[in-house]
């Protein structure tokens, strides 16, 4: 492009970018102020955790109380019980369900039979798309004293099992469930991984006499070893959270043992006793926590020459 | 997604013919038959439950198929009005919020894929530090409060609509699709970037307009949290899943017409099992279509997550 005298003359101003980009600024300027209102509005809610918040002074007016209401989270006994669930709920999750995308993955990739695998994947896809509440409600359809799975247990003559309506149980199918939920959904990003590894590998593993077993060892594992490092710093993260629709759909009054987690105790906090400042200083709590889980298990994989994920 | 494709027709070199092989293929599909049936046979049973007429739902005889055909749990369904309005208020927020998610996210993405444009950094930077540190519920609630959209389906509608999550998928794809120098020609050509956006980008886009859409719309759909913090007091306002949630889940809530309407009382397991389908069927339905644009949109945002 040739550069007109006129040109030159506004290039002098520093804000000709503003003149020729104005359209895309303007388009911006929506979504910004979305941002701004509802995540970085939401941030300076979390001043809230530093004051004696009351809901009629509002935001300003309520005193500074400094770490106070972090004493009291720490101080309160429901906080242990809730940290200790979360960790074992989250914890147990991450190793039952970060493994089974990966069996499931190679298992779908050794199926040759297309339709087969087409309709299989389909079919484990459709937990994904159903809300939790959905999920719940199956759950106590089907195993309830008087679901579908204890009728069939007790015809065969052996006693129902509570597994929704005893603690361990509990624990035990909602870890279940959940796997169950997630690992078809989960066999996406393995199998797009599997797919982009280059066939010749496996060529030089037959010739070095590989069965399919060992391939799947010697080859694809390897192969997919930068995916599976950012699934797990990803999932890492994630230890201090977990979902408070997936706990609050399968808890019941029976079993509270182990379904008193972070969030749900978040929420008896603040929104049914609105404890608001103490409920806001463990939602915060909880989240500097999981970034720091984030980011400690991301400079780790680095550190191993793995690719990370910031 | 080339370069993947393109590796898809290779013939895995296995040892065949040796009956280990043929032991180990029949495991393989037979795990993941079972497996799959898991996904399935739940739903078969609620669908089943839901047809049967109470006598056969009392004696536990149903199983995978209705005994005694009845449309009467669906009539109540039907017939109860808080029901179908719950549906009603879904099927309205779902629309609003797709629309106007699709709208954000676009008039993001948009401006910030282009790689001369003053101030990207500043702004990409700005709406990915919500994605990895949100400020939680409570403050999200106290936010509702103070915008004085408690027990408004304004609630369900503009906090959510803009995410960084499909911020990014969108903004990847453009970056990837619309290149700076396809946009210099056009420019050239004197074109300005709203008429760029609308005769050029969007109609380039619409595979990875579609993806969002049906993010955005299964994410309202399914989600029911804010429903249950925002919405407490106004029953009308209810989306269909917190509906189900009162209803079923925490059932502190009973069928409205399950006296007066139809006659015959109707065991509440029936009935429950129909709200189920009732609310599970349009996911059911639309499912096995759109699956691939999630997929899709899954690929894209691993890619940089």
């Amino acid at each position: 492009m040739t550069i007109s005298r006129a040109d030159r003359r506004l290039g002098r101003k520093r804000f000709r970018f503003l003149r020729n980009d104005w359209e895309l600024y303007a388009l911006l300027l929506l979504p910004m102020i979305f941002v701004l209102i509802f995540k970085y509005g939401a941030y300076i809610g979390l001043s809230v955790a530093f004051k004696d918040y009351k809901i009629l002074k509002g935001f300003f007016a309520s005193k500074w109380n400094g770490f106070d209401n972090f004493a009291k989270v720490f101080a309160a006994r429901d906080f242990t019980r809730a940290f200790r669930n979360t960790l074992l709920l989250n914890g147990l999750d991450l190793v039952l369900g970060f493994p089974a995308p990966i069996i499931l993955a190679l298992l779908l990739n050794e199926v040759r039979a297309r339709s087969f695998k087409r309709v299989t994947q389909t079919l484990l896809y459709l937990p994904h798309f159903l809300s939790w509440v959905i999920i719940g409600a199956v759950a106590y359809q089907l195993f309830s004293l008087s679901g579908i799975v204890n009728t069939l247990i007790t015809n065969n003559g052996a006693k129902a099992i509570p597994f929704l309506q005893e603690n361990t149980h509990w624990l035990v199918s909602y870890l279940v469930i959940g796997v169950w939920q997630t690992m078809g959904w989960g066999t996406i990003v393995y199998l797009a991984a599997i797919t982009g590894i280059n066939p010749e590998l496996y060529e030089a593993a037959v010739v070095d006499g590989a069965n399919r077993f060992k391939q799947i060892i010697h080859v694809t594992l390897p192969s997919i070893r930068p995916t599976i490092i950012t699934l797990l710093i990803m999932n890492l993260g994630r230890v201090m959270g977990g979902s408070f629709e997936r706990v609050y759909s399968l808890m019941n009054v029976a079993t509270t043992e182990y379904t008193y987690t972070i969030p749900v105790l978040i929420y008896n906090w603040g929104i049914q006793s609105s404890k608001y400042s103490q409920a806001t200083a463990l939602g915060l709590f909880q989240s500097v926590i999981g970034l720091l889980l984030v980011l400690g298990s991301d400079f780790i994989a680095k550190r191993f020459g793995e690719d990370g994920l910031l | 997604m080339v370069a993947a494709n393109k590796s898809v027709p290779r013939k895995k070199p296995h040892i065949r013919k040796k009956p280990g092989a043929i032991i180990a293929d029949a495991l393989i599909y037979a795990v993941l038959a079972a497996v799959s049936l898991t996904c399935v046979m739940p739903f078969v049973h609620v669908l089943a439950k839901s047809l049967s007429s109470e006598a056969y739902v009392i004696a536990r005889k149903v199983f995978l198929w209705p005994m005694g055909w009845t449309f009467s749990a669906y009539q109540k369904v039907f017939y109860d009005h808080s029901i179908t309005r719950s549906m009603g208020v879904s099927i309205f927020v779902t629309v609003l919020f797709t629309l106007l998610g699709l709208v954000l996210t676009v008039c993001a993405a948009y401006p910030l894929s282009r790689t001369r444009l003053r101030g990207r950094r500043v702004f990409t930077f700005m709406i990915l530090i919500t994605l990895y540190f949100s400020g939680g519920m409570i403050p999200d609630y106290l936010l509702t409060n103070s915008l004085g959209m408690l027990e408004s389906l304004t609630s369900l509608i503009l906090p959510l609509a803009f995410s960084a999550y499909n911020f990014l998928i969108m903004k990847t794809s453009l970056q990837s699709s619309f290149p700076d120098s396809l946009e210099e020609a056009a420019r050239i050509e004197g074109a300005g970037y709203f008429r760029i956006l609308w005769s050029f980008v969007l109609p380039l886009s619409k595979p990875i307009l579609m993806t969002i859409a049906l993010f955005l719309a299964v994410g309202r759909w399914n989600a029911y949290q804010d429903a249950l913090f925002f919405i407490k007091q106004r029953a009308d306002l209810r989306p269909m899943q917190l509906k189900l949630y009162y209803l079923i889940v925490a059932a502190t809530e009973s069928f409205q017409a399950s006296e007066t309407v139809v006659a015959v009382r109707t065991n509440p397991e029936v009935l429950k099992a129909a709200c189920v389908m009732f609310a599970t069927v349009p996911i059911l339905c639309i499912y096995p279509f759109i699956q691939r644009y999630f997929v899709q949109g899954v690929m894209i945002g691993a890619v940089k997550g």
